[in-house]
């Protein structure tokens, strides 16, 4: 009775050995490239690992863990950089809450990262026990913005307002401090710097670029010519020219240009780079967006008697920017791996303290690897996650399948 | 009548759309030349200051300084503009090499992510994804100094079949020469292209218009390598000779040498880029649809048909494009040569500035070439898109 009946089911699940043969041994060449292929993998494997756990000097990483995270940021003012964490860590919760699965993979990437963080074993004093309380608290933090996220009353707009006043709030008030305040003494952009530059630039590049990018592609479509020419003429100089010569324009050449007193702070320049490079980018993806806007959309929007100014603000922006969401996220990735290119004009990014450690200690002159490695993997985790993250997001977003 | 005051009162000028496009565009054209006009009185003011003209006349002056790597004669006491021109050589150098192995690499990997092989395609996938979530400056670093500066001194070389040294101090190449009677020879290898091309143009045009198989591609490939034949025997078998490197005192003299920095920015390069060209290619290949394999296997093509005249040249249109920009990434990051010490354009450009004291011409030249460099091959780019495009219905 138990009709496993020859031929009328459904074909088993292939197993294990099916599996592998068909994978890796379906013929002779095939067969050699996987012995050849897992012997290098193999060897590479045991050379990294023992080179990561016997060989290698971790010192270099473990002395001061802090300096990659915020650089020289005083460490009694560093519960402001732990209370700016905690407000994104909480709002990116409410994002999940609000936004589901859009945000999904991002928000528990986030949370688990920070857990691992917070219980990490090193054997440092720099890492006390109310820091890793403190990273300790992110990962609940998220869900419980996520359980607030997710009641009736709170909207996308709340959120998207809370975001807002907190991307503001941040670089310019809890982050700077004030002259003469006791609560927020003043902390100057010279002793900023580690991840925290980075994530800065990276952020704030994306973020400031976004509504210039926008303009600019409007521009660029636009009927009247001498807005189309500044347009063009900006997106392809800029794209044109390596980061590198933007960065160092605005870090030695701006101040000629300006009147001879004006002193503008070395991150602001540096985010000026930033900024106008990632609008210039950020035009063409939006460009492709707009593009793809089929033309009955502005004709049916025109018979109804819309004014230009109302199609673009109500019909063509908003489908032309849902469809660019998954390139500007992908180009937020590559910004946030370009941002290592302050490091050439002197500001202390996770390159630049890497450097610095390396440069300031004699006995670390021989431990470039490690430092680099580190760094990398550092890249490497949040770029991986962050496209795989975009990945999701794209799915959830449904583009491309209609 | 209500229709006929709506129809016949004149537009206000407020809403009369050519006067409010005239007016947008002259607004934002003061609002753009206001700001230059600005920042060009600022700049005015002090350059008067510091006294440092805007002209170029600088570029004829001694440039002063050494250059460590260059592939045309320079001494410190040629001109600046000498001296840009070594830097313009070197970053065009990198960039055709890194083009030339990122494109080999990035072909492998590609074909390796392809493969049937889940152990093969999962190597390829991690080095993709090695280099495409890490900082191309951060690899640079470790390639130098974790790598390159970590060889082993001059008297322990590492040598390679060649021979080949390898040492902290760099690359040692044999390298070839010609010898005297070696024009007759390198005048026969430009002459075997030559032919060749011309022999594949003509043969291919042929079948196209009778139809019938020429062989095109085989006869061609006999002149390339017939010419040259030719030519090595009638110079007397030996136009070349070979530079080969050898140890004298504390280094080695002759063959070619190239330095850890240039050896080190190659290698960077070329592996990042291979990472986004073997997506770019695969990308290609999977965007041939499946259909116009099978519709060729069932007219009766052999499978290496198929690949030539089916796959690849649809794949190409494909995949040239973000190649093209991948080759203009490329040449853009190899500026990036500056943080670990290889002069190119960029590195010169700001020992320039540091020694003529003029930032101002001296950016907006290096600029202007890396612009130059970057719209001729859009342009380039551009009429080859136009000819492989399909013709659309």
């Amino acid at each position: 009775m138990t009709s496993t009946s020859d031929g009328l089911g459904p074909p088993s699940p292939p197993g294990a050995m099916e599996w592998i043969r068909k994978n890796l041994f379906s013929n002779w060449y095939n067969s050699l490239l996987t012995i050849l292929g897992a012997t290098v993998v193999y060897f590479t494997l045991i050379n990294i690992i023992t080179w990561v756990f016997n060989t290698a000097d971790w010192r270099p990483v473990t002395v001061a863990p802090l300096l990659y995270l915020v650089g020289q940021y005083p460490r009694e003012e560093l519960w402001r950089a732990g209370i700016s964490l905690l407000m994104v860590t909480f709002l990116v919760g409410m994002s999940w809450g609000v936004w589901k699965r859009y945000v999904r993979a991002f928000a528990i990437f986030m949370g688990i990262l920070l857990g691992i963080l917070a219980v990490f074993p090193l054997e440092t004093t720099t890492i006390t026990l109310p820091i890793r309380v403190f990273m300790l608290i992110n990962p609940f933090l998220i869900y419980l913005g996520y359980r607030i996220g997710r009641l009736q009353s709170v909207h996308g707009r709340h959120v998207a307002t809370l975001w807002l006043i907190t991307l503001l709030l941040i670089p310019l008030v809890i982050l700077p401090g004030f002259e003469n305040s006791s609560l927020l003494p003043k902390v100057p952009t010279t002793v900023w710097g580690g991840l925290l530059i980075t994530l800065l630039l990276s952020v704030g590049g994306i973020v400031l670029s976004f509504p210039i990018g926008v303009l600019l592609a409007l521009g660029r479509r636009s009927s009247l010519p001498v807005v189309k020419l500044f347009s063009i003429f900006f997106i392809e100089v800029v794209r044109g020219v390596p980061l590198v010569t933007i960065l160092f324009m605005f870090s030695i050449i701006l101040a000629l240009f300006l009147p001879s007193e004006s002193r503008i702070d070395r991150v602001i320049r540096a985010l000026m780079g930033t900024v106008v490079f990632s609008a210039a980018y950020t035009a063409e993806n939006v460009r492709g967006g707009l593009q793809a806007i089929p033309p009955g959309q502005v004709e049916a929007a025109k018979a109804m008697g819309l004014k230009n100014f109302h199609i673009t603000i109500l019909i063509v922006l908003p489908q032309a920017l849902r469809l660019v969401i998954p390139t500007i996220v992908g180009q937020f990735i590559s910004l946030f791996k370009d941002t290592t290119l302050v490091y050439i004009v002197g500001i202390n990014d996770l390159l630049g303290i890497g450097n610095a450690v390396l440069n300031l200690n004699p006995e670390f002159v021989r431990l470039q690897m490690e430092v680099y490695l580190f760094i990398a993997v550092i890249f490497w985790v949040f770029s991986y996650f962050m496209s795989y993250a975009s990945l999701q997001l794209e799915k959830a977003l449904g583009v491309g399948e209609r | 009548m209500v229709t006929d005051k709506y129809f016949h009162k004149k537009t206000p000028i407020w809403r009369d759309e050519r006067v409010l496009k005239a007016a947008a565009q002259i607004i934002s054209s003061l609002v753009v030349f206001g700001i230059l006009y600005w920042a060009i009185g600022n700049f005015l003011e002090i350059t008067q200051q510091r006294g440092m003209p805007l002209s170029y006349g600088f570029l004829d002056e001694a440039a002063g300084f050494p250059i460590k790597e260059s592939f045309i004669p320079y001494e410190s006491t040629m001109s600046f503009g000498r001296a840009v021109l070594v830097g313009l050589i070197n970053t065009l150098v990198v960039s055709v090499l890194g083009i030339l192995f990122a494109t080999l690499l990035g072909f492998l990997i590609g074909l390796m992510r392809l493969s049937s092989n889940w152990l093969i395609s999962r190597i390829a996938l991690a080095y993709i994804e090695f280099h495409r979530n890490i900082p191309l400056l951060v690899l640079l670093f470790l390639w130098y100094f974790g790598v390159f500066t970590r060889l082993p001194d001059v008297k322990e070389s590492i040598t390679l079949p060649g021979p080949t040294y390898i040492n902290q101090r760099g690359f040692y190449l044999t390298w070839p020469h010609l010898s005297e009677r070696g024009a007759l020879f390198a005048t026969s290898v430009a002459a075997g292209i030559i032919l060749a091309i011309i022999t594949w143009v003509v043969l291919r045009r042929i079948r196209e218009d009778k139809g019938r198989e020429t062989y095109f591609g085989r006869i061609s490939l006999t002149v390339l390598i017939l010419v040259p034949l030719i030519g090595w025997f009638a110079s007397g078998g030996e136009p070349l000779w070979f530079d080969v490197p050898v140890l004298q005192g504390f280094n080695f003299q002759g063959g070619l040498r190239l330095t850890t920095e240039f050896a080190a920015l190659l290698i960077g390069l070329a592996m990042y880029t291979a990472a986004f060209i073997a997506e770019v290619f695969r990308a290609g290949i999977l965007a041939v649809q499946k259909g116009q394999i099978e519709a060729a296997s069932a007219v009766g093509l052999r499978y290496s048909q198929v690949l030539m005249l089916i796959i690849i040249p649809q794949a190409m249109r494909v995949i040239i494009p973000p190649m093209i920009s991948q080759y203009l990434n490329l040449t853009k990051n190899s500026s990036l040569a500056l943080a670990i010490g290889y002069q190119e354009l960029f590195a010169i450009g700001k020992v320039t500035i540091n020694q003529a004291g003029r930032a101002v011409p001296v950016f907006i030249l290096i600029m202007a070439i890396y612009l130059a460099i970057s719209l001729l091959t859009s342009i380039i780019l551009n009429i080859y898109n136009k000819r492989v495009q399909f013709i659309e219905r």
